[in-house]
């Protein structure tokens, strides 16, 4: 086998050429990241009702509050399981690498747009890397606090006083990871062009050379299909 | 037409034998879990108190028979594991429980067999109710009961985390949450709860929070005749008072009672949860959700414009770098 390319996944490649689209994500992970995206919308919903009661009325989309409580902690082990299969996928490319030091020292031209200014990045950038660190630690956490206030399963287990550790830390958790991924919504819709690649699968080639330039040139560089026919 | 009955000031007196109306209701909740600004009641109940007295109990267990008898529960049947306490544990369907425990007393080398009835405390300032994310789950009247209403009780446990004296107790059957009740029913038609009613040596006496201190006072004075020169009422400020009150012989040392708390509280772990978290959480996330929204809606993008467009078709298609002289 060939050895593992550095900036991109060894599935990705040139999809089509005219136009020059690039393939980011095969459908099983599609798929799983909706899942996950799916599962962590509805743990936010059912999460907030129980969080605030001016949001309780919200345990009405799941059919009361019995059920709300019965149903949380499992969608919570669902996007575990479906989060621990992306991390696999993706933590390789998520390791930091020395631009992004660069990239983020220079924060003022990334919200300006100013991609002339930026260094050439691979698959992911120092914003992306940041989503996905901090997303899998307040995951982590969310699960291991989560379980340790699992009433129905786990309550005998888990004395008191370390319970109201964990409901704390679980509430705090799940304030940060809201922000995150309204952080992650927001990025993904303001950079246009990103979420074809978790629907479509893919992106322009236009959109590929602006923001992941290393990673466009590496898979180019391996697309042995020859100029286009 | 029914009468209405009088707030009870002793658990000893006979019921009536006609029909009565409660003397108080839902109008006198002045505490409702998940609910803010409740309307206060018009009226303020007499403060009322369950006193335990420690020094007078021979350990019969008749008042958890009648509170199961009373309250209808059915408490599995246990194993004998050479213990005295029956059941091993407050559960969902014993909502008391006496504890042994036995203690040498360092000052006279004497064994000493303590007995403490454990149960809601009814605190004034009750960390269930605070802790509860479900609106109308637990309520407080004016006159200190707190009671679970069981239709809008979710199971989460959430009370388990806010109550200082670990009693509430979720049922694994319908996944509510249950505990004494200061027999709210009982005590509506001016009776004493049904553990008072039941204690053979009057142990266990009911009436008025001022009746209940007033007489806590005689019996502290007695036991200080007898040698206990710390005994004293456990009435503690930390959450308040409690509408259940001890006389206790050490009261100087309320650990040695199968650790009963020295100084309970809320744990500021909740205080903190249920305050500036929830409060500070819902608005940061509000906040950042608008901000996101209004933003994505209003400002460009960052869109790839044609150059990219030409520059990937040159990599890709010619093969050529679009930036470094044509070499790839």
């Amino acid at each position: 086998m060939a050895p593992r390319p550095y900036y991109s996944e060894r599935g990705d490649h040139i999809d089509s050429k005219a136009p020059v689209t690039v393939s980011r994500y095969r459908g099983f992970t599609r798929i799983n990241h909706w899942i996950t995206a799916a599962t962590l919308i509805l743990l936010a919903i059912s999460g907030l009702a129980l969080f605030h009661p001016s949001l309780y009325f919200l345990t009405g989309l799941f059919g009361g509050g019995q059920i709300t409580r019965w149903l949380h902690p499992i969608m919570g082990v669902v996007l575990f399981f479906s989060f621990l299969l992306m991390f696999v996928q993706l933590w390789r490319l998520n390791m930091p690498k020395p631009e992004d030091v660069t990239w983020t020292t220079r924060i003022g031209d990334v919200v300006k747009g100013n991609e002339d200014k930026l260094p050439e990045l691979g698959k992911y950038n120092a914003g992306q890397k940041f989503v996905f660190w901090a997303m899998t630690g307040l995951i982590l956490l969310l699960i291991v606090t989560g379980v340790m206030i699992w009433q129905q399963f786990f309550a005998h287990y888990v004395p008191v006083p370390l319970r109201r550790i964990a409901v704390l830390l679980h509430a705090l958790a799940a304030v940060a990871i809201l922000l995150v991924f309204i952080l992650h919504v927001y990025a993904a819709v303001w950079t246009r062009g990103t979420l074809r690649a978790m629907t479509r699968g893919t992106v322009t080639g236009g959109w590929a050379w602006r923001h992941h330039r290393k990673w466009l040139r590496e898979i180019a560089s391996r697309d042995t299909k020859g100029p286009a026919e | 037409m029914k009468d209405t009955a009088t707030g009870p000031t002793t658990a000893v007196s006979n019921p009536p034998v006609q029909p009565m109306k409660a003397y108080f209701d839902t109008s006198d909740i002045v505490r409702i879990s998940a609910t803010k600004d409740v309307p206060q009641p018009t009226r303020q109940l007499e403060k009322l108190a369950k006193l335990i007295d420690v020094s007078k109990c021979i350990g019969c267990k008749a008042c958890q028979s009648a509170c199961i008898e009373w309250n209808d529960t059915k408490p599995e049947i246990e194993e004998n594991v050479g213990v005295y306490e029956n059941p091993h544990d407050l559960t969902p369907n014993m909502f008391t429980l006496m504890r042994f425990s036995e203690w040498e007393n360092p000052e006279t080398d004497d064994l000493e067999w303590l007995i403490r009835k454990d149960g809601c405390m009814h605190c004034e300032d009750p960390g269930c109710l605070k802790a509860c994310p479900a609106p109308g789950a637990i309520v407080q009247y004016s006159n200190g009961i707190v009671d679970f209403i069981h239709d809008n009780c979710i199971g989460c446990g959430y009370c388990v985390t806010g109550c200082p004296f670990n009693i509430p107790r979720i049922s694994q059957v319908d996944h509510k949450s249950y505990k004494c009740t200061l027999c709210s029913d009982r005590v509506a038609v001016g009776q004493g709860p049904a553990c008072a009613k039941a204690c053979p040596t009057q142990a266990i006496v009911f009436g008025t929070k001022e009746d209940m201190k007033a007489h806590a006072e005689t019996r502290i004075e007695d036991l200080k005749s007898r040698g206990y020169d710390n005994a004293g009422l456990y009435d503690p400020a930390g959450v308040g008072g409690t509408h259940v009150m001890y006389v206790l012989h050490h009261a100087d040392k309320p650990g040695i009672y199968n650790n009963l708390p020295e100084n309970p509280r809320i744990s500021p772990l909740v205080e903190g949860w249920k305050g500036v978290t929830k409060t500070a959480g819902l608005a940061v996330v509000g906040l950042a959700a608008l901000g996101a929204t209004l933003h994505g809606l209003f400002s460009r993008g960052n869109r790839p414009d044609e150059h990219d467009d030409d520059a990937a078709e040159t990599l890709v298609v010619e093969r050529r770098d679009p930036e470094n002289g044509g070499h790839v």
